[in-house]
């Protein structure tokens, strides 16, 4: 089991969940998180005065998916949310050790 | 008059055919109409102008950061009030002697007017016992001129907002409404020497009002300080985005509403064809100023910064209603339109050049009402033959230099006694909880 982690641009966060959709991803879990990358935010200007805007608006996706999905998910990220300019975010995937599907008590790949 | 005087004369004439007491009824509204139109008038436009009020609190509480936006609030309503105690008590009978100066005459110039409360006529006062029949009720009068005053002490809120104390300002708002605004409003509207000797045209206020505010604003600011972190040790000017543009832009459009009163009620008279035709000519050249200001301040801020910025368009419209304030009447509607953007320009140019010297100006009071109150009131040398270049620069400077001079002592008096600014760690936290204990958005959580 693996658990993705994607930061994307907020605007694509509906293409994104439909290509996910449509791929067999069942579950998704999204927060609006602000933070920066290699592009350290950027600059706004205000009634004339410049100002640096650290934290920039995201979307975080976190879904739990079996070994054999991951390639095809990553992929499918790695192409919806992408727009070719700078802040189009990341994907990271890590080991998941183990789950429970707490209505039914099952547990592993079953339980996602 | 034409018109009315021979509707009343049908009237009349029907009338005699019926009963002799109908007949008398139609007459007798016919020489009263001047009266009662202006009254009517005045009484409109004091609506229009209180209303004024809401549209400065709006802005002001939009453009202040949430933690300082319920103290913004109290000191808005709380100096309308006193506004009004101070304006019966003092300001009236000083701006309007009506020749009782206490110093100077109406023949060589006024220069301090009259001290006694405002009285208003009797219950149900008949033509023969008014003030004056030829001109408008006293109660209207006294409720139409009370509004300017208290228009200008909200002009100085917004540029010291978010550091000053609550109980100075509000006597800094006393002696303003009660003493500061109303005498030199009386050397222009109550006949004293800046209309006498000078001949100062200043229709609605762009000087008397507006620049006023601004110079009694500037002054505040001088000796109150930029607010906390509002200039980094590098030079960097570090902006402080308002909390709630939503408000902002409404203050924007009811003080747009509220100035059709500020302006055509000043034209002070509807009762005849002239005067309704020239109140509305009025109407529709504010509204154009207006509109010019918005659009000058969108161009400018999106050729100057690369996209609009909402604030200045908010505040162009201000300055194009300030500055079409002190001849709303002789432009033409191109001519008004122009005057404005020329407001929306001074603003985007006043902005940050204010903030290059340092002067905080929490909302742009200063770029608004006296930068473009001074444009505004040389404006009237190019659609008013009656206007010198003389009577319109020195009235501008002496009532600047008295405004200023004055508002600068009254400052340093209360710097001095009691203080004027919050502590450090009061600002930071913001005024709502520190001064008032009371936050204007309990339920949002910072970020």
């Amino acid at each position: 089991m693996k658990l993705i982690i994607a930061v994307i641009k907020p605007f694509k966060l509906e293409e994104v969940r439909e290509a996910l959709t449509s791929i067999g991803v069942q579950g998704l879990m999204v927060s609006e998180v602000k933070g920066y990358g290699r592009q350290s935010g950027h600059t706004e200007i205000y009634r004339g005065a410049e100002y640096v805007v650290n934290f920039v608006p995201k979307i975080k996706l976190e879904m739990a998916v079996a070994d054999s999905d991951v390639a095809k998910i990553v992929e499918t990220l790695g192409e919806t949310a992408k727009t070719g300019k700078i802040g189009d975010g990341k994907v990271f995937v890590m080991d998941v050790e183990q789950a429970l599907r707490i209505r039914t008590g099952e547990t592993g790949e079953e339980a996602l | 008059m034409n018109k009315f005087t021979k509707l009343a004369g049908l009237s009349a004439a029907t009338a005699l055919i019926s009963t002799p007491a109908l007949a008398e009824a139609g007459v007798d509204a016919a020489e009263h109409t001047i009266f009662i139109l202006n009254s009517v008038l005045f009484l409109m436009g004091g609506f229009l102008v209180f209303w004024m009020a809401a549209g400065f609190t709006m802005l002001e509480a939009g453009l202040v950061r949430s933690k300082n936006v319920t103290m913004q609030l109290t000191k808005n309503v709380v100096l309308f009030s006193l506004a009004a105690i101070f304006y019966y008590l003092i300001g009236y009978n000083v701006m309007y002697p009506l020749g009782n100066w206490s110093i100077g005459t109406d023949e060589t110039g006024g220069y301090l007017g009259a001290f006694g409360v405002a009285v208003l006529e009797a219950v149900g006062v008949s033509a023969e016992n008014a003030d004056d029949i030829g001109y408008a009720s006293t109660g209207s009068d006294f409720f139409f001129q009370l509004m300017f005053c208290a228009t200008t002490a909200s002009i100085v809120s917004g540029t010291l907002a978010e550091r000053i104390k609550l109980w100075p300002f509000l006597i800094f708002t006393i002696i303003l409404t009660g003493l500061i605004y109303p005498i030199q409003a009386s050397w222009k509207w109550g006949g004293g020497f800046l209309d006498t000797q000078f001949g100062f045209l200043d229709f609605a206020g762009s000087t008397v009002v507006h620049s006023v505010g601004g110079w009694a604003a500037l002054a505040g600011a001088l000796i109150l300080g930029p607010r906390i972190g509002k200039y980094a040790k590098d030079g960097r000017v570090v902006p402080f985005p308002g909390s709630n543009l939503p408000l902002a832009t409404l203050g924007t459009f009811i003080l747009w509403l509220g100035w059709f009163g500020f302006n055509g009620g000043s034209q002070l008279a509807m009762g005849t064809i002239g005067d309704v035709a020239d109140v509305s000519r009025i109407f529709a050249n504010t509204n154009a100023a207006a509109a010019g200001g918005v659009i000058a301040a969108l161009a400018l801020t999106q050729l100057l910064y690369k996209k609009p910025d909402l604030t200045m368009i908010l505040n162009g419209a201000l300055a194009g209603l300030v500055a079409i304030t002190a001849e709303p009447l002789t432009p033409t509607l191109g001519q008004a339109t122009l005057i404005g953007a020329v407001g929306g320009v001074i603003v985007v140019f006043a902005v940050p050049f204010l903030d290059k010297l340092k002067i905080d100006d929490a909302v742009g009071a200063i770029p608004v009402h006296l930068l473009a109150g001074i444009w505004g009131t040389l404006a009237v040398l190019l659609t008013n033959p009656d206007a010198t270049l003389v009577g319109q620069i020195v009235p501008i400077i002496i009532v600047g230099v008295f405004v200023f001079v004055v508002s600068f002592i009254v400052w340093s008096i209360l710097k001095m006694t009691m203080g004027i600014r919050v502590s450090q760690e009061e600002e930071i936290n913001g005024l709502d909880m520190a001064e008032l204990g009371m936050e204007a958005y309990p339920e949002f959580s910072r970020s």
